[in-house]
């Protein structure tokens, strides 16, 4: 280990910064405007779900440099270590002249009250320099978590889809400057754990994963960040009090995914984005439901570790990882060990993780060729949005269409991430036909007892789930109807 | 920014009326350079603040021990009731009903009870949790469904409309039915939240910035509660991050707490609610629990109707009275009720006090309005289009003189409900789609479709006819620049531009010669609030008004200095014409400086024609009606209720538009808006009486993916005001919001069509996927009763 550095050090627009005093739940956001009078970026809801404060952070991925967009509300300054921060007032420099993205939602009207619209210009920035020519799905995910009260959002696309007519992504400083901007983050990199205060008081950014376990099994009482897309609002809205905080999120071990033997491994701080390629691709019923998970900000922060770790019963990965076996690592010390994911889950609130333990990884079965798997997420709103059911059906068929084995969990039904037991029973055995499904409908009854809050009532929510078998099961039938309602084109 | 310099030949000034502005401050929105109020640099040794609120729906409070408060990290003061120098009260219409600070007595989960001043916002929001309050509780009541319109306690005398004797034409009536509907508030979610910034003077003085559609108000109410005169506060806003009709009153508190803490320790204070807070403690669009009967020949002919508009008014009265009586002025939307009796009722409940929000009632009337008109449709087996078409009120110029009298005694003379409902028909191809639609639910088990297309009209003008009043302020400068100013207030709609377009025009100079300025109590002075769509019609002439009487001096001046007649002095593009000679608009100015003439002036504007009695019930409230409809196109999943929205087509009528690209933004966002507010925007508080809906993780405005996939927004080109506003412009702030009715109505087809029509939906709103899903589940077991 390269010892211990007392500073967090990254690059600001175009300034490098070195901090060597940042309180453990200081956020980015109150630091640009209060600290640094940078305030083009605004909070809107300290939640991380209205977009307003939307800023790009770069960070180093393998050899190269990617940005995303994120919510500076709920980001922690501790996190930041070794990345690149651009804030909306680094778009137009110093010149007269606007940006591609400033000048299109300028001259297609997209701004009116005017409050949201750094943050779309920044959601925009970020799809462009990936995306130059983007349709009309990729704009709407684009901007799943950006909120506009004024213009309706149709001005808006207008100009996201004009953005290339007035510059060339490839063109932009930020592409342009990316070989530089990559080496001055290389530079900052020492492999040094970093530490900031003392008691209480306290950040820590462990050098790496056996760091991390060193710094916990001393620490057993931290508070592991990864994201932040939870812990964060412990901070804006409940005021909680989280140090000693370890950050998690930049540990390059944790942010590794690989597959072997049609498991795929997702290291605890790989991001729902970075898992999205290789979830979609090798488990394609898994990308849409990513693609709903929170809106792009929080996907480029919240991790799929988090999601398990912190153990809601509204997570959204945890019902279709149970469904599709899943196994989940667990680090204390030295000691390893790995667990059927399902077992993870206790009770509300409590899950089978010691003090001092963190989880690593989660091993995902790719499903059988045969086998049919499917998830569904059910929310008032369909994007960004938490879910008030959601379930997951892995289907194994027998030669003689009998239901040889099935697994279905759900989210939103219970205290906890949950399989439907008595359902599975009903259906194991019978011909997978409607008059099993129908028949195994009414053990729902038995599995959930769900309760009514502000997304959805217990009626609603027994009712909408059960129906969600009968969609798999037409859905298995090979029909051409549709099955759900769909954003794709319209006809 | 570089010195415009005027093109002294041109054909046309740069940004007159009629032509497509960019929005003024689109510059600096996109940069982040745009100053909204908690991007002011902070005079040195500002303190913050931050409102303790009521944990108790209704009680008595028996002990307030603030005492860790005090002593908690960089605390400065904790204001409460007995703090309040003044009246301790904001109530708007003078009720005396809201206090500051709730004085013993707490009526709602969320009420401001103490304010903590602090020397950081983070010391001050954590302070207020330190608070140890204890309650006697009282019986509280949150849902009106609970109460007893006829006898529960009101916040707010009623009122009644009525035409014709309803109650005989229903009974009279070859059919008849009755039902009841429930439509939920909305909460108004603008991007930047409520805050306020106090900074004191000498003597009494004060200024105050505050993000407030009303600043006229708002010096009223501090002037109140610190007990001084009105000419010792001065309020400024440059610009809002939206307002919605959310920030006409419910600034004042944070205005009044903020001056009254900045008094007391002579530093600047500001306070600005954390979101969950903002929500929980300000006030919301009313909910409604709608009665209707309504008696019905076999045709589809609306015979007479009967309305109660029972509304969710909160703890206090607001702008409830206002509220609700807009709610029956438009419970005709654009029918003709041959006979009708319409009452409403403005209960109170434990829960914030509701208050304007876009459409101000308007919409809540027009809904009920229109689930008459599909009770009509379901209960005859036709399209509920047909039946709409059926009771428009006569097309103006018609012959049908008895067709044309609302339930409030005033004759509508501008209808124009006929054309943009027939050729919006056609543009959207309703006819074709409705049976292409049919064919889609007969082959699809699960995913049924649903279309609707409906009207709205809606009512120009504060029905408080006093408030039709508007002042501007416009100063030329020697080098011919123009300073404007005016009482209206800039939350995003574009009224900073549309008036000084306006202005530009009558002086004939370009646009970059007016600078716009923060509206400021000091410049004009009582001023209304920029809402009822107002803002353009009244300010717009104002303005006006002031121009012409500088040109009008300017005139003068020339006709004298170069002896020629005064219709030889013309206002060319950056020019003016004298006889036979040109020369350029700054030159004019300063000669006239140099003979001492005024170059400043004060406008004045009052509409014309408008009168109400409350008391009969009959007048003409209304200048004129703005028009549009709108046509949506829904796919249903009948299994969880979920919907996407497939298309949906407008056509919407804004007079001669001064500014065609920022009426259109407002009617797709007014659109977008109402939609938000009929789908997925629900409210919901617990049996505590506690709002669990306070943040937007829990409430659920549209996104860019809830949009109609296909959004197809004409602004009818035909259209010019009937009566003579500025330009012959129209109104375009509120009267789109209630085109996002056709979505709920395209939904309720959508469920319908699981009963194969025969079954009125009676979807309320929000129509959630649980409700559409419930109304679905409702209807299947209604078609599958034996009859």
């Amino acid at each position: 280990m390269a010892g211990i550095r007392n500073e967090i050090r990254f690059i600001l627009n175009g300034a490098d910064i070195a901090l060597t005093e940042v309180a453990p739940d200081a956020t980015l956001l109150d630091w640009l405007r209060l600290n640094r009078s940078l305030r083009g970026t605004k909070e809107g809801c300290a939640e991380g779900d209205c977009g307003a404060c939307t800023v790009l952070v770069g960070k180093l991925a393998g050899d190269g440099l990617v940005y995303g967009s994120v919510n500076a509300c709920i980001r922690f300054m501790g996190s930041l270590d070794g990345t690149h921060v651009v804030t909306v007032e680094h778009l137009r420099g110093s010149g007269e002249k606007l940006h591609p993205v400033q000048q299109a939602m300028v001259d297609f009207h997209g701004s009116q009250c005017g409050f949201c619209t750094p943050g779309f210009v920044m959601s925009l920035y970020a799809l462009w320099m990936k995306t130059p020519d983007p349709s009309n799905a990729a704009i709407e995910k684009a901007l799943q978590g950006n909120l506009c009260r004024c213009t309706g959002y149709e001005a808006i696309m207008r100009a996201a889809h004009a953005i290339s007519s007035y510059g060339k992504a490839a063109r932009d400083p930020l592409a342009v400057e990316r070989k530089d901007i990559t080496e001055r983050l290389k530079a900052l990199y020492d492999g040094a754990r970093v530490e900031i205060g003392s008691g209480k008081q306290r950040l820590i950014v462990p050098a790496g994963v056996d760091d991390l376990a060193a710094v916990l099994e001393k620490e057993p009482g931290a508070t592991i960040v990864a994201g932040s897309t939870d812990v964060g609002l412990w901070v804006t809205k409940h005021m909680r009090d989280i140090p000693p905080a370890i950050f998690i999120g930049g540990l390059d071990d944790l942010r590794a995914m690989s597959e072997k033997d049609d498991v795929i491994t997702i290291g605890a701080g790989v991001t729902y984005t970075e898992a999205f390629d290789t979830l979609s691709k090798r488990i394609p019923a898994l990308g849409p439901l990513v693609d709903r998970i929170g809106g792009e900000q929080v996907r480029n922060m919240g991790t799929i570790g988090g999601n398990i770790a912190n153990g809601s019963p509204i997570g959204d990965t945890p019902p279709p990882l149970i469904a599709l076996g899943a196994q989940l690592t667990l680090c204390k010390g030295k000691k390893r060990r790995t667990i059927p994911l399902e077992t993870f889950f206790i009770a509300y609130g409590k899950q089978d993780r010691q003090p001092g333990e963190f989880v690593e990884a989660v091993h995902v079965p790719v499903p059988a060729k045969a086998a049919k798997f499917a998830v569904y997420k059910v929310t008032k709103r369909r994007d960004e949005d938490i879910t008030a059911t959601l379930g997951a059906f892995y289907l194994t068929l027998a030669k003689d269409g009998t239901v040889a084995d099935i697994r279905i969990a759900y989210g939103g039904m219970a205290a906890t991430p949950k399989r439907a037991t008595a359902v599975e029973k009903a259906l194991i055995g019978k011909a997978w036909n409607e008059a099993t499904v129908e028949a195994a409908m009414a053990e729902y009854a038995r599995d959930f007892t769900p309760i009514t809050d502000m997304r959805a009532s217990a009626e609603y929510r027994a009712l909408a789930a059960k129906n969600l078998l009968l969609r798999f099961y037409v859905e298995t039938t090979g029909t051409k109807a549709p099955l759900q309602v769909s954003r794709s084109e319209a006809a | 920014m570089t010195k415009h310099v005027p093109d002294l030949k041109a054909q046309k000034i740069s940004g007159g009326v009629a032509s497509d502005q960019r929005h003024d401050s689109a510059h600096k929105h996109v940069s982040g350079t745009a100053v909204y109020i908690d991007d002011m640099p902070e005079p040195a040794g500002t303190l913050h603040g931050c409102l303790g609120l009521s944990t108790a729906t209704h009680a008595t409070i028996t002990k307030m021990d603030l005492v860790a408060v005090r002593a908690a990290p960089g605390v400065v003061d904790v204001l409460t009731a007995k703090d309040v120098p003044g009246e301790n009260d904001i109530s708007p219409t003078g009720r005396h009903d809201e206090p500051v600070l709730a004085d013993g007595k707490v009526e709602f989960y969320g009420q401001p009870i103490f304010c903590v001043i602090a020397e950081t916002r983070e010391q001050a929001r954590r302070a207020v949790r330190l608070a140890k309050v204890e309650y006697e509780q009282l019986p509280f009541v949150t849902d009106i469904g609970a109460l007893d319109p006829r006898k529960d306690k009101l916040v707010t005398p009623p009122l009644t409309l009525k035409r014709g004797d309803a109650a005989a034409a229903i009974k009279a009536a070859p059919r008849r039915l009755k039902g009841k509907m429930r439509l939920g508030g909305q909460e108004h979610f603008y991007l930047e939240g409520h805050i306020a910034m106090a900074v004191p003077g000498e003597d009494h003085d004060v200024t105050i910035y505050s993000s407030t559609q009303h600043p006229s108000e708002v010096q009223h109410m501090v002037s109140h509660a610190l007990g001084i005169p009105s000419n010792a506060v001065t309020v400024e806003i440059r610009r809002m991050g939206g307002g919605f009709g959310g920030k006409e009153t419910q600034g004042n508190q944070f205005a009044a707490l903020a001056a009254i803490a900045a008094k007391r320790h002579h530093r600047a204070v500001k306070i600005r609610p954390d979101r969950d807070d903002d929500m929980i403690a300000t006030g919301k669009r009313h909910d409604f629990l709608i009665d209707y009967e309504v008696g019905f020949d076999d045709d589809g002919n609306i015979l007479g109707v009967d309305f109660m508009f029972a509304a969710r008014c909160g703890f206090s009265s607001d702008l409830s009275g206002p509220v609700t009586d807009r709610a029956l002025f438009h419970c005709d939307n654009t029918y003709f009720w041959p006979a009708v009796h319409a009452q409403s009722a403005p209960l109170y409940t434990n829960t914030v006090s509701n208050t304007a929000f876009r459409g101000f009632g308007g919409p809540q009337g027009m809904v009920g309005a229109e689930r008459v008109i599909d009770e009509v449709a379901f209960a005859l087996g036709k399209d509920p289009l047909e039946i709409r078409k059926k009771n428009f009120y006569g097309a103006s110029g018609d012959k049908e003189g008895d067709r044309n009298i609302t339930p409030y005694h005033q004759t509508v003379e501008d209808n124009v409900i006929q054309r943009i409902i027939a050729e919006l028909e056609a543009s959207s191809n309703y006819a074709r789609r409705r049976r292409e639609i049919s064919a889609f639910n007969n082959n699809s088990r699960f995913i049924k479709r649903g279309l609707a297309l409906t009207p709205v009209k809606f009512g120009i003008s504060f029905t408080a006819t006093h408030y039709n009043q508007a002042g501007a302020l416009v100063h030329v400068y020697t080098d011919g620049s123009v300073h404007l100013n005016h009482g209206g207030t800039e939350m995003g709609q574009g009224l900073y531009l549309k008036v000084a377009q306006v202005v530009a025009e009558e002086f004939q100079i370009d646009l970059d010669q007016v600078k716009i300025t923060a509206t400021t109590t000091g410049k004009v002075p009582n001023t209304s609030a920029t809402a009822a769509s107002s803002g353009s019609d009244l300010n717009g002439m104002a303005a006006q008004n002031a121009a012409r009487q500088i040109k009008d001096r300017l005139t003068n001046f020339a006709s004298e200095k170069y002896q020629v007649p005064r219709d030889q002095v013309l206002f060319l593009p950056n020019r003016v014409r004298i006889g036979n000679q040109e020369i350029p608009f700054g030159d004019l100015v300063k000669q006239a400086y140099m003979a001492r003439i005024q170059l400043s002036a004060a406008g004045f504007y009052k509409t014309p024609k408008i009168h109400w009695n409350r008391d009969k019930g009959e007048g003409r409230p209304f200048y004129y009606f703005a028009y549009g409809a709108s046509c949506s196109e829904v796919s249903v999943d009948t299994l969880t209720g979920e919907y996407v929205v497939e298309r949906t087509d407008i056509l919407h009528e804004t007079g001669r538009s001064l500014n065609r690209a920022i009426d259109l933004g407002q009617v797709e966002g007014g659109f977008i808006q109402g939609m938000g507010w009929l789908t997925t925007e629900e409210l919901w508080w617990d049996d505590k009486g506690r709002l669990r809906t306070h943040a937007p993780s829990t409430y659920k405005i549209p996104l860019a993916s809830d949009r109609p996939k296909i959004f197809n927004v004409t602004l009818a080109d035909w259209s010019e005001a009937n009566e003579p506003t500025v330009h012959r412009s129209k109104a375009v702030g509120e009267p789109p919001f209630p085109l996002g009715m056709s979505v709920l109505h395209a939904l309720s087809d959508a469920v319908a069509s699981v009963a194969d029509h025969r079954i009125c939906p009676r979807l309320d709103a929000p129509a959630t996927p649980e409700r559409v899903l419930m109304a679905i589940e409702r209807l299947k077991r209604e078609a599958a009763r034996p009859a």
